[in-house]
C-alpha cells in the first residue's frame, strides 16, 4: 500500500511503525494479483516535535490515525504520492550537494502541471484576467499602452456581467449567470447542439464536481461506479472517499487501449451478480493515463450502452483540447448522443471540463464546469443543494473557464497573436510526446502506445524476474522499485502504473509530455542510458 | 426501457437530508422577484462586495501585476502601480514555481504558508509550524476536509453550537454523522454555559453518539457574540476531559465591534494553559480572506492550522488535499497579503490603513444602526452584534400569525421572511436555517447594505414588521388611534 509521506522541513528522524494492521488494504483496481498486494512499502514517517516529547500513547487523543474515518485511509492518490516526497527531498539536498548526484535537476513528470515546466499562458486570457482583477485600471489611461484593446473590451464585457462588478463576492452557486451564457455558446458552437446555461455548474477544476456527482450516485458500498483501468485516480480516491465501489472494465492495450463495450457489459454483469448496483460508466476522453482519443463508432456504443442499462455517462473531457495526431478528433459525448438522436429523455450525460489542460495549463487557477443533462428538476435542484452549500467557485476560475470557451476571433485584436500561441504550444506538445514516445519505444524491453492526446505517455516495461525479486526484497513494488531507482539515476520523476491501476503481472510508468522542448534530448539519453544500466544489472 | 440511472429516490439519502437555508427557499424566492424587476436588498449572506464594499486597492494590485506578469516587464509599469506593489508581484511570483497557473504544493505555498505563520505567531505570542497549516479553497473547504476525516459513520456526533452556521450541520449531514447541538443563552448575550455542554454530551451518549469534536464559531455566526477569555478556557477544560477536537471557526476574528471582548484565539488561550492541556486538546482552527475588512469572498482563500493532532493523521489530511492537487494559486496571495499587510512607511500604507479603517469602523456603526433599529420594533428583541456580520433579532411572532403560516404550510419564520420579502425587498435567512429554541423565531440579516441606506431599510423593516404585527395581534380590527 502506497503510503503518503510529509517531507517536513524539521524532520527529525526516520520511524517506521507498525500501522499497516490497522488499515484495510483494499485493491481497488483489480482481483487480488499476487505482486500487488504483496508490495507493502515501507513507510518513512517523519515526525514533529511534539511528538518526540513523548505524548500520552495515541489512543488517547481523539483523532488519531486508528480512529479517523476509514475511507480516508482507504483512498489513495499516488500521483503525489512517495515517489513525489522522495523527489522533493532529493531536491532540497540538491541545493547544498550538488556533486552527490549524477544529475543537477529533478525534472517532475508526474504530474499535468504545464506551467511549472515553463509552458507560458496565454497572453489575453491573463490580461482580461488582471483587469476583471483590479477594475480601477480600466478608469486609467495609461491602460491602453499596456492591455490590448479587445482585451479591455472583453474585460468590461465580463464586469457588466456580474454585479456591481464586484469580483471579490460570491456569485450565483452554479457561475455568474453571464458567464454560464457565454460558456453555453461556446459549447454550442463546439457540437452544434443547443446547451442550456441552466445546465452548467462552475467549479473550482473539474475535479470537486467529480466528487459532487460521486455524493449523489454513491449512497453505499453496494453502489458501483465503473472506471476504466487504467484511470485517473482522482475517480478511484473519489469513491473511495464516499464508500462506493469501483467496477474496473479494462483497456485494450494491444488495440491502443481501445474500449470494447463487450467488456464493459461482462464487468457489469459481474459487478450485479455481486449485488453491486451499477450506477455510472466514466469514459476519460482524450484518455489518462492512456492517451487514446475514441473513435466516433465506438463513442456511439457507449452511449447506447449507458442508454440500455440505465448508466449516468460521467464524461470526463478535459483534455478535449490535447489532440496530437490527425487520424482522431474530438468529439464530445453530448454531441455524439445528440447527433443520435438522443435528448434529455433518452440518456444521463455529465460532461466536465477544465482550465487546467488543453493549450491554456491554468492548473493553478481552479477554473471549471460540469454540463449536466438528463436530469429530473428534483434532482436538479438536489444539486444545486450541494453546490450552494459550498457557496460558489472562485470568481476569476470562473472568468477562465468563459475565456477558455470562448477565445478570441477572426477579426479579433488579439486574434493572430493568441493562435500563434495556442499553435505553437500544441504543436510543441505534439512534437514533444512523438519524440518521448520513439525513445521509450527502443529501450529494451519496453513498449509504448502513441500518445494520440492528453498529456502523458503510459509504457509497459517487461521487468525481469530478477529486477521483481529485487523489488520484492525492497518490498516495494516492481514498477515503484524501478521508478524509483529511475529518480535517483537521472532525477526524473513520473508516476509507477499501479497507482493507475493495470493487468496484473503487466508494469507500467505514466510520464509526462510537458517538460520544455530543449530538455527533452537529455531526458531520453538521460532514461536510455539509465535503462541501459537497470536491464545490464537485472537482465535474466 | 432500463430505468432512468438517476432518478431521486435512488439519490443519496445523506444528499436529501442535507439543508443548507443560506441559499434556499427564501434566497430563492428573492431571486425570482428580482428577475420580475423587483428591488431586492440581499442580506442573506456575508458578501460585503456584492452590497457596495470596495476591495482593498493594494492587494487587487499585487494580483493583477501576478497575473500578467508581462505587465512588470513593461517600462510604463510605474504609472499604474506603485513601488511596493510592483516588488510584492515579484516576491510571491518568487514564491511559485511557474506562476499562477501552476499547481502549488497540495498544502498550499511554502512561502506564504511560512508567511501565515508568523501572522499566528505575532498575534498569538507562540509559535506557529507552517507544515500544519494547510491553504484550502475558501475556509468552508476545510471545514469539510477535517470533518470528514471525524466522521466514521452515524453514531460520531459533533458538537455544535444553535443558532449556527448551516455549513456544519449540512456537512454532518452529508458525511452521514450526527449533530449534537448545544444551545447558546440569548438573554446572556449568546454566551455559553459548560452546564449546557456537558448535558448535550450526557444526552447523545446515551443516545449512543460517540461525541468526538466540539465546534465554536468564534466571533459567533449568527449571533456575533465574541467569547471571553474564561469561556474559551473552560471550553478547552472541557475538551481535555472528554477528549474531543475543538474546531475554531475564527473566519471573522478581524470584525470586533465592541472593546470589553477583543477577539482572542482559541490556539493562545490554549497554550497559556499550559501542559497537559496545551500539549494534549487537539484544536483545528479556521480562518478566510472572505470576511473582516477584507471581504474577498469570491476569491475562496482561507486556511486551518492543526495544534496536536498527529503526524499520521497529519499524513492522511495532506492525501485528502492531494486529491484535489492544490488551493487556487491568486487566493493564496491574497491570504499571504492579508497576514503580511503593508508596513509603515510603505508607499501603500496610508492608502490601506485609510480604506481598512474606513471598513470597519463603518461596519461598527452598522452594528449599532441595526440593533437599535430593531430593538425599536415591535415585539422584536435584537442583542448587540458584538462582532463577525450579522443580526439575528428575536421575532415574537403572535399565536395568530404562527397559525397562519401553518395554514399556508411554511414554518412560522419562513412565513415572516417571505412577507418581508414581498412588502420590502429585504431578503434574509429565517432563523430556523440556523437552530433555535422550540418557539422562538429569529431571522438573521447582515450588517452590510451601504451605510447611507441602513436608515431607510431599517424603516423599511419596522413599517413592515409593526403593520404584520398589528394585524396579527389578538385584537385584529382595534383600530390604532
Amino acid at each position: 500500500m502506497r503510503r503518503f509521506v510529509i517531507g517536513q522541513a524539521k524532520s527529525l528522524s526516520d520511524r517506521t511503525r507498525q500501522h499497516h494492521r490497522n488499515h484495510r488494504f483494499v485493491s481497488l483496481f483489480l482481483p487480488s494479483s499476487s505482486s500487488a498486494s504483496g508490495s507493502v512499502s515501507s513507510s518513512r514517517l517523519f515526525s514533529s516535535a511534539s511528538d518526540m516529547a513523548g505524548s500520552n500513547s495515541s489512543s488517547s487523543l481523539p483523532v488519531t490515525v486508528q480512529s479517523i474515518n476509514p475511507k480516508v485511509l482507504k483512498c489513495e492518490y499516488a500521483v503525489r504520492g512517495e515517489i513525489v516526497s522522495i523527489a522533493q527531498r532529493l531536491q532540497e539536498d540538491l541545493k547544498v550537494n550538488k556533486d552527490a548526484y549524477p544529475f543537477d535537476e529533478i525534472i517532475y513528470c508526474n504530474i499535468g502541471n504545464p506551467q511549472s515546466l515553463g509552458q507560458q499562458p496565454i497572453t489575453y486570457f491573463r490580461e482580461v484576467l488582471a483587469l476583471c482583477d483590479h477594475p480601477a485600471l480600466l478608469d486609467e489611461s495609461q491602460t491602453h499602452g499596456l492591455f490590448s484593446a479587445d482585451a479591455i473590451g472583453r474585460a468590461w464585457k465580463i464586469l457588466d456581467q456580474i454585479p456591481g462588478r464586484a469580483t471579490g463576492a460570491y456569485s450565483h452557486s452554479q457561475g455568474v449567470k453571464g458567464l454560464r451564457d457565454t460558456i453555453a455558446a461556446g459549447i454550442e458552437a463546439r457540437d452544434g447542439f443547443p446547451c442550456d446555461p441552466n445546465d452548467i455548474f462552475l467549479t473550482d477544476g473539474a475535479s470537486p464536481a467529480v466528487h459532487m456527482m460521486m455524493q449523489l450516485l454513491i449512497s453505499s458500498e453496494n453502489d458501483g461506479i465503473l472506471c476504466p483501468i487504467p484511470q485517473y485516480p482522482l475517480y478511484s480516491a473519489s469513491i473511495a472517499l464516499h464508500g462506493g465501489t469501483l467496477v474496473p472494465y479494462y483497456l485494450d492495450e494491444a488495440t491502443g487501449w481501445g474500449l470494447e463495450v463487450s467488456e464493459v457489459k461482462k464487468q457489469v454483469e459481474d459487478a450485479r451478480s455481486k449485488g453491486i448496483a451499477v450506477r455510472a460508466l466514466v469514459v476519460i476522453n482524450p484518455g489518462n493515463p492512456t492517451g487514446q482519443v475514441l473513435a466516433e463508432d465506438n463513442q456511439r456504443d457507449i452511449v447506447n450502452f449507458c442508454k440500455q442499462e440505465g448508466l449516468v455517462l460521467l464524461a470526463d473531457e478535459v483534455y478535449q483540447e490535447n489532440v496530437y495526431v490527425p487520424d482522431k478528433e474530438f468529439h464530445s459525448f453530448k454531441k455524439v448522443a445528440r447527433s443520435m438522436g438522443y435528448g434529455e429523455k433518452d440518456i444521463c450525460l455529465v460532461s466536465f471540463q477544465s482550465v487546467s489542460k488543453g493549450y491554456y495549463g491554468e492548473c493553478g487557477k481552479r477554473g471549471g464546469y460540469m454540463e449536466i443533462t438528463g436530469f429530473t428538476p428534483e434532482v436538479r435542484e438536489q444539486i444545486y443543494k450541494v453546490a450552494s452549500v459550498n457557496l460558489c467557485s472562485n470568481i476569476s476560475g470562473q472568468i477562465l473557464a468563459s475565456l477558455v470557451m470562448s477565445p478570441p476571433k477572426v477579426g479579433d485584436e488579439s486574434y493572430e497573436s493568441y493562435m500563434a500561441e495556442r499553435d505553437g504550444i500544441l504543436s510543441s506538445l505534439a512534437r514533444r510526446a512523438k519524440t518521448l514516445e520513439e525513445a521509450l519505444n527502443k529501450l529494451e524491453g519496453v513498449t509504448c502506445n502513441r500518445a494520440e492526446g492528453a498529456m502523458y505517455l503510459f509504457p509497459r516495461i517487461n521487468l525481469p524476474q530478477k529486477a521483481i525479486k529485487a523489488a520484492e526484497a525492497a518490498k516495494t513494488a516492481p514498477d515503484a522499485f524501478y521508478c524509483k531507482r529511475l529518480l535517483n539515476t537521472t532525477g526524473v520523476v513520473v508516476v509507477p502504473g499501479s497507482g493507475f491501476g493495470q493487468v496484473p503481472g503487466t508494469w507500467h510508468f505514466r510520464c509526462t509530455i510537458l517538460p520544455q522542448e530543449d530538455k527533452i534530448p537529455a531526458i531520453v539519453s538521460r532514461i536510455t542510458e539509465f535503462h541501459q544500466s537497470f536491464m545490464d544489472e537485472f537482465r535474466d | 426501457m432500463a430505468p432512468k440511472a438517476l432518478d431521486y429516490e435512488s439519490l443519496n439519502e445523506n444528499v436529501k437530508k442535507c439543508q443548507y437555508a443560506v441559499r434556499g427557499e427564501l434566497y430563492l424566492r428573492a431571486s425570482e422577484l428580482q428577475k420580475e424587476g423587483k428591488k431586492i436588498i440581499f442580506t442573506n449572506v456575508g458578501n460585503p462586495h456584492a452590497l457596495g464594499q470596495k476591495p482593498l486597492t493594494f492587494p487587487r494590485q499585487v494580483v493583477a501585476l501576478c497575473q500578467a506578469p508581462f505587465l512588470l516587464d513593461d517600462p510604463n509599469v510605474g504609472m499604474l502601480f506603485p513601488a511596493d506593489a510592483i516588488a510584492r508581484a515579484k516576491h510571491y511570483l518568487s514564491l511559485t514555481s511557474g506562476g499562477l497557473g501552476a499547481y502549488s504544493d497540495s498544502r498550499g505555498l511554502p512561502g506564504v504558508r511560512k508567511e501565515v505563520a508568523e501572522f499566528i505567531e505575532r498575534r498569538d505570542g507562540y509559535p506557529s509550524d507552517p507544515e500544519l497549516i494547510f491553504l484550502t479553497d475558501g475556509a468552508s473547504k476545510g471545514v469539510m476536509q477535517i470533518l470528514n476525516c471525524i466522521i466514521r459513520g452515524q453514531s460520531d456526533g459533533v458538537l455544535v453550537p444553535v443558532p449556527q452556521y448551516p455549513l456544519y450541520s449540512a456537512t454532518i449531514s452529508l458525511l452521514g454523522g450526527s449533530l449534537v447541538p448545544y444551545y447558546l443563552e440569548e438573554t446572556e448575550n449568546w454566551g455559553l454555559d459548560v452546564n449546557n455542554l456537558r448535558e448535550s454530551v450526557a444526552k447523545a451518549r446515551s443516545n449512543g453518539i460517540t461525541v468526538r469534536a466540539m465546534v465554536i464559531i468564534n466571533p459567533g455566526n449568527p449571533t456575533g457574540q465574541c467569547l471571553s477569555e474564561a469561556n474559551l478556557r473552560e471550553i478547552l477544560k472541557f475538551c481535555y476531559e472528554e477528549k474531543l477536537v475543538l474546531m475554531g471557526d475564527e473566519v471573522y476574528q478581524q470584525n470586533i465591534y465592541q472593546d470589553e471582548r477583543p477577539f482572542i484565539s482559541s490556539k493562545k488561550v490554549l497554550m497559556d494553559m499550559g501542559p497537559p492541556v496545551s500539549r494534549e486538546v487537539q484544536l483545528i482552527s479556521f480562518h478566510t480572506v472572505s470576511k473582516g475588512y477584507w471581504g474577498e469572498c469570491g476569491q475562496r482563500g482561507g486556511y486551518f492550522e492543526m495544534t496536536n493532532i498527529p503526524p499520521r493523521t497529519v499524513e492522511e489530511i495532506y492525501k485528502v488535499a492531494s486529491i484535489a492537487l492544490s488551493p487556487n494559486v491568486p487566493a493564496q496571495i491574497f491570504m499571504g497579503l492579508m497576514v503580511s499587510p503593508p508596513n509603515p512607511g510603505d508607499i501603500s500604507y496610508e492608502q490601506f490603513i485609510r480604506e481598512s479603517k474606513g471598513i470597519l469602523e463603518s461596519l461598527r456603526r452598522r452594528a449599532r444602526i441595526m440593533t437599535d433599529g430593531f430593538n425599536s420594533c415591535k415585539n422584536v428583541v435584537c442583542n448587540f452584534t458584538e462582532g463577525a456580520m450579522y443580526s439575528f433579532p428575536q421575532i415574537k411572532l403572535p399565536a395568530r400569525a404562527i397559525e397562519a403560516a401553518r395554514q399556508a404550510g411554511k414554518v412560522p419564520d419562513v412565513f415572516y421572511c417571505l412577507k418581508l420579502l414581498e412588502a420590502t425587498g429585504i431578503s434574509t435567512v429565517p432563523g430556523s436555517g440556523f437552530g433555535q429554541k422550540e418557539g422562538v423565531f429569529h431571522l438573521r440579516t447582515t450588517i452590510l447594505p451601504a451605510e447611507e441606506e441602513m436608515p431607510e431599510i431599517m424603516d423599511s423593516f419596522k413599517k413592515f414588521n409593526d403593520e404584520f404585527m398589528s394585524q396579527y395581534e389578538d385584537n385584529f380590527g382595534y383600530s390604532r388611534m
